[in-house]
């Protein structure tokens, strides 16, 4: 291939590409597309056929990477979760950094935008029902307000799907994401020497592999197919079976007490996790993700077990006990 | 060593269930054992090896503190049908009798899926015991999910409204929701009726305190007399099953008038049994 016809090549544009999840998802794709990154963060030993221009999503000079590559898809997936982060740092970057993105696909024709969401967007509740479809009402706020600008963030990617039909716009929604080299909250809180359980509550929990999670990514691609989608991994497992899984003990804690005993910890930087998130520990926040397998046949590689180890390989591995005869 | 030991108190329960349903009827609780992924439950977090532990205690008490007395089970239909029953007595212990019975004198057994009170999702332990056992918080998508897998689900039309139910109103069924019947319509499955006799007389009571309830958070709070449900003779008349036609998103004047079908087929239900009875406690 000349350079001249290599530089006219399209590209899939990513954003938030050095984080973890990013660096997956150019691994799995660089070799069949030809990748264009956009992240604040340098992208440390990128793969040498994927250019990545370390700019803020918010300035002007994101745009013009739409304008120096013919742009044939874009996966957004530059949303911050850090919840020492200032609420309006926060809530900028994302809401902000969102809509320019959307607004210059918009602009420049990108045929594809697949954002990436959460299936936390719904926040567990005891209200809810056991599984959760695309069109249940996004309530996570309602408890967590922190989290309302992910909300947006969704939102504005749905906004977006019906003022474009000419587009494919595809928002995603995994489940809690696993994976050896993550670090959100739900890998962080299984990586715990002595998680806390809420006494008494073990909620069905769903997972998914950080690999998986990216590939759901790459499937988006797939020409035609434009919807918000909830993806799902290998099920459902019961909290308890996942620190059995993994060797652990928690220690139970009365859920009286462990609001107000965690606010102190995460004042005091003592723990990492503001007191809304015990509500994932506590109270069911599951999705159907039987569009998603029906539209793209979608399977996941890895096992249940396989996605548990991941976010701590060196957790012994231990047998189950055999289901009794 | 908390988690032997839940695992030993699981399997001595498990072991009291099969010795109180008889060796014939234990073998046939075998066969609610059904695929489940290699954590032991479903994806519902529904567990048949725990359901039959955790009935020991029940099934003692359906044979030996309550002395349950069921009638016409055989209408249970196989597959996907919607149990409707009158709902009393402070606890739930007509919902656990009906799901004995069901364990103990269906053919085969069957693992009754009851529809509980969002507010069961918020205690500690019962949210548990609940999951584990196959009960689910009841609302219009889990309730659609189970009948469309073929389960036997048990509803209570007359919610909180009816088991803090006082003295008085006692087998008098309360308003009804809509909600089962257009299920029923939407996944086209039967409606068995069903009353229970006894439950309403378990623990009587006089004062609701709801304004004091609502404080600490309970959806009820009635004042019963006896500190613990007393041991008046249970009774459960399953009816004929009933087939409703029609839209399932019709007015709620034309559902009204066929959940009235549902309701007076209860009281009749009601009716014949309080007349069969001679005494509340034998």
């Amino acid at each position: 291939m000349s350079p001249e016809k290599h530089k006219d090549r399209p590209v899939v544009l990513v954003t938030g590409i050095s984080g973890n999840l990013g660096r997956t998802l150019t691994k799995l794709l660089h070799r069949s597309e030809r990748i264009v990154g956009i992240d604040r963060r340098p992208f440390i030993g990128a793969p040498k056929d994927v250019e990545v221009f370390q700019i803020d999503l918010r300035k002007k000079k994101a745009e013009d990477v739409f304008r120096r590559f013919s742009v044939k898809a874009v996966i957004h997936m530059g949303i911050m979760h850090d919840p020492r982060m200032s609420q309006e740092e926060h809530h900028a970057f994302n809401v902000v950094g969102t809509t320019r993105i959307l607004d210059a696909c918009a602009r420049q024709g990108v045929k594809k935008v697949v954002v990436l969401s959460s299936a936390n967007v719904y926040g567990p509740s005891p209200d809810n029902s056991n599984f959760l479809t695309e069109d249940a009402p996004l309530m996570a706020a309602s408890r967590f307000s922190e989290v309302r600008d992910l909300i947006e963030v969704d939102m504005l990617a749905h906004g977006f799907f019906w003022r474009h039909p000419e587009l494919e716009t595809v928002i995603l929604r995994p489940v809690h994401i696993l994976g050896p080299t993550i670090k959100n909250a739900p890998s962080n809180y299984l990586r715990l020497r002595h998680p806390w359980m809420l006494a008494g509550f073990d909620p069905m929990v769903q997972l998914i592999h950080q690999e998986d999670a990216a590939r759901a990514m790459v499937e988006a691609l797939t020409p035609g197919l434009r919807g918000v989608y909830n993806v799902v991994g290998p099920g459902e497992v019961p909290l308890s079976s996942v620190f059995r899984e993994l060797g652990r003990t928690p220690i139970p804690v009365p859920h009286v007490i462990a609001r107000p005993l965690l606010s102190v910890l995460f004042r005091y930087r003592l723990a990492e996790f503001p007191p809304p998130e015990l509500d994932h520990i506590q109270f069911l926040c599951n999705v159907d993700g039987s569009a998603w397998v029906r539209d793209v046949h979608w399977e996941p590689r890895f096992s249940m077990r396989e996605t548990i180890h991941s976010v701590d390989p060196e957790a012994p591995l231990v047998r189950l006990p055999a289901a009794p005869a | 060593m908390l988690e032997t030991l839940a695992d030993d108190v699981k399997r001595s329960l498990r072991s009291w269930t099969d010795s109180l349903a008889g060796r014939e009827r234990a073998v046939a609780l075998r066969t609610l054992e059904r695929p489940a992924n290699e954590f032991g439950v479903d994806r519902f977090g529904f567990d048949a090896d725990y359901l039959l532990a955790a009935a020991a205690p029940l099934i003692w008490l359906y044979k030996n503190y309550f002395r349950v007395e069921t009638h016409g089970i055989e209408k249970v239909p196989e597959g996907r049908v919607l149990l409707v029953s009158n709902h009393g007595g402070q606890i739930p212990i007509d919902g656990a009798m009906v799901g004995v019975a069901m364990l103990l004198e269906a053919n085969p057994p069957r693992a009754v899926r009851s529809m509980t009170e969002k507010w069961a999702a918020t205690l500690p332990f019962i949210s548990t015991i609940f999951a584990r056992s196959g009960q689910i918080v009841g609302t219009p998508e889990n309730c659609r999910r189970l009948l469309d897998e073929d389960e036997a689900v048990l509803v209570f039309p007359e919610g909180v409204r009816g088991i803090s139910k006082l003295w008085p109103q006692r087998y008098q069924l309360q308003d009804f929701g809509l909600g089962f019947m257009r299920l029923a319509l939407e996944t086209n499955a039967p409606i068995v009726p069903v009353a229970v006799i006894g439950a309403e007389e378990q623990a009587p009571a006089v004062l609701n305190l709801k304004p004091l309830g609502k404080l600490i958070g309970f959806p009820a709070l009635p004042l019963t007399l006896t500190p613990l449900p007393l041991p008046t003779k249970y009774r459960i008349y399953f009816g004929d099953a009933l087939h409703f036609t029609g839209p399932a998103d019709d007015e709620d004047v034309e559902l009204d008038k066929k959940v009235r079908v549902v309701k007076s087929a209860i009281q009749a239900l009601l009716q014949q049994g309080l007349e069969e009875r001679k005494n509340v406690f034998w």
